[in-house]
C-alpha cells in the first residue's frame, strides 16, 4: 500500500516523514517519531490519554490519521517544558499530588494546556467539564482538578 | 486497522468521482471520529479513505439576515458551539453540538459527520429538526437539496446515494422574538450517548407562540419532529395544560426501544418531560 509523504512540526522540530495511511497520529507520534510521552490508553478516543495539541486545539491522537496531520503544527507533553524549567501545569501536577500510576497525566496535562490557553480565567466547573475527556482510573479527580487550578492561578499571575 | 488507500482531493466533483470509482470499497473521511473507530474494530474496512479536510468550501460558517445560515459540512462542533451567531439566533444547535463526547472529540467531530452517519441519536439532530435545516448534497452529477425532515431513512441509513456528499446546512434567518433549546438526557455530564434528545424552538408572538417546532432523537429508527404536539400548541398561549397534552402528544409520537442504556418506558417518560421543559425554555428565549 502506497506510504504517503508527510511533513508536520512536532514541539520544535520538523519532520518530514513516509508513512502507512493507517497510522494514527498517535503511533506516527510514538513509533515512528520516538516521542512516547503521549500515552495509548483505550484507542477509542474515550480516555483521553493521546492528547496532543494540534493547531492549538487540543485532539484525541488515536483518532486521527498520521496523513491528516501533514503540514499540521503538533505540541506533545514533551515540548511543554523549556530547558531547566517544568510548565507551570507539570509544576503543580507534582505540587499537588496530581497523580498516581502517571500514565494519564500527559493526557490531562496537555488537555488543561490547550484549554487554559483558551480560558485563562476558568472556573472549577469550566475545568471539571473541560476535562471530562480524560479518565484517571488510580484515583478521583481531586488532586487533577487542584493542580490545575493552581496552575491557572499562576500562569494568570506570571 | 486494516490498510488503505488514501484520497485527499480539494474539489467535490473529484471526491465524488472516487466514491463512485470505488463503490462499496471507499469511504468518506470528515473528522474521523466515528471512521477510525470502525476501521479499528474492522466493522468498517474500506480499500479506499477519501478525506474532505483539502476541500475548502465545506469549512465556512456564513450567516446574512436575508438568506440565513450556511454550515460547511467540515464544520467542527467546537467551532458550532461557540460561534457566537449560533448561540444567540439557533441555540439548541451549539447546545447539540456542545454536548457531542468531550472537547477532544468535538475537535475533531464534524456536523456533516454526525448527520452523514445517521444515528438515531446524534446530538445536532433534533436542533436542524427544529430549526428548518436543509441538507446540501452534491456529487459529480450536480447538487440537491433535502429538508432534513425526509434525509434519515433508519438507523445508519440515509438518503444519500452512491457518490453523494453532503455539503453544508442551511437554516433560514432567525429573529430575536424566536427562541431554541435542546436537552441531552444521560447519565455522564460528557462522553455520553443521549437516551433521549429533545429540541424546541418557538417565536414569541403577543403572548402567544406561533411556528413552533419539536425534534426528538434517539426514540425512534430516526430523529423525527413531533407534529401532532406542535399543532396543538402553535397559535397558543403556553399553559400549564397545553404544555402537559403536547407532552402527551411528543410522547405518543416516539416509538422507543428497550436496551442497555435505559428501558423504552423511561424514554417515552421523557420525551413528554423535555418537551415541556425545552418549549418553556424556547418561549422564554424567544420573549427576551
Amino acid at each position: 500500500m502506497k506510504k504517503h509523504p508527510v511533513s508536520l512540526t512536532v514541539n520544535t522540530d520538523t519532520y518530514d516523514l513516509l508513512i502507512e495511511p493507517r497510522k494514527t497520529l498517535l503511533a506516527t507520534l510514538r513509533d515512528t517519531i520516538g516521542l512516547t510521552g503521549t500515552k495509548e490508553g483505550c484507542s477509542t478516543g474515550d480516555c483521553g490519554a493521546c492528547t496532543v495539541i494540534v493547531d492549538g486545539k487540543a485532539v484525541t491522537s488515536c483518532m486521527m490519521l498520521g496523513v491528516s496531520a501533514n503540514g499540521k503544527e503538533i505540541t506533545t507533553v514533551e515540548g511543554l517544558a523549556s530547558r531547566d524549567q517544568l510548565h507551570p501545569i507539570q509544576q503543580a501536577f507534582i505540587d499537588k499530588g496530581g497523580y498516581q500510576c502517571g500514565f494519564c497525566t500527559p493526557g490531562f496535562i496537555v488537555a488543561s494546556k490547550a484549554y487554559l490557553d483558551e480560558n485563562p480565567n476558568a472556573t472549577e466547573a469550566e475545568i471539571r467539564h473541560a476535562l471530562g475527556n480524560n479518565i484517571c482510573r488510580c484515583t478521583g479527580y481531586t488532586k487533577i482538578i487542584e493542580a490545575v487550578m493552581s496552575a491557572a492561578e499562576a500562569m494568570r499571575n506570571a | 486497522m486494516r490498510n488503505f488507500e488514501f484520497f485527499e482531493p480539494t474539489t467535490i466533483e473529484d471526491a465524488s468521482a472516487l466514491l463512485t470509482k470505488y463503490n462499496g470499497k471507499a469511504k468518506l473521511l470528515a473528522g474521523g471520529t466515528d471512521l477510525i473507530i470502525e476501521m479499528k474494530a474492522r466493522t468498517a474496512t474500506p480499500e479506499y479513505v477519501i478525506s474532505l479536510e483539502k476541500i475548502p468550501e465545506l469549512a465556512d460558517i456564513t450567516y446574512d439576515e436575508e438568506s440565513g445560515l450556511r454550515i460547511g459540512a467540515l464544520t467542527k462542533l467546537r467551532t458550532l458551539e461557540k460561534d457566537s451567531i449560533i448561540r444567540e439566533r439557533y441555540t439548541a444547535l451549539a447546545e447539540g453540538a456542545g454536548e457531542v463526547g468531550g472537547v477532544q472529540i468535538r475537535h475533531l467531530a464534524t456536523i456533516g459527520g454526525n448527520i452523514s452517519h445517521g444515528s438515531p441519536a446524534a446530538d445536532t439532530a433534533a436542533p436542524l429538526l427544529v430549526l428548518g435545516a436543509q441538507v446540501r448534497i452534491a456529487s459529480a452529477d450536480g447538487e440537491r437539496t433535502v429538508p432534513i425532515e425526509l434525509f434519515f431513512l433508519g438507523p445508519g441509513q440515509t438518503v444519500l446515494e452512491t457518490g453523494e456528499i453532503v455539503t453544508a446546512f442551511e437554516c433560514p434567518p432567525r429573529s430575536a422574538n424566536e427562541g431554541s433549546q435542546y436537552i441531552k438526557q444521560k447519565i455522564r455530564e460528557v462522553m455520553d450517548l443521549a437516551f433521549v434528545g429533545v429540541a424546541s424552538s418557538a417565536k414569541s408572538d403577543n403572548g402567544t407562540v406561533s411556528e413552533v417546532k419539536i425534534g426528538l432523537a434517539a426514540v425512534a429508527p430516526t430523529p423525527l419532529r413531533a407534529t401532532d404536539a406542535e399543532a396543538m400548541i402553535n397559535g397558543n398561549s403556553l399553559t400549564p395544560e397545553l404544555l402537559e397534552q403536547a407532552a402527551a402528544a411528543a410522547s405518543a409520537q416516539s416509538s422507543p426501544i428497550s436496551d442497555l442504556r435505559c428501558s423504552a418506558e423511561h424514554r417515552r417518560e421523557m420525551v413528554g418531560v423535555l418537551t415541556r421543559r425545552t418549549l418553556q425554555a424556547a418561549a422564554a428565549l424567544a420573549q427576551g
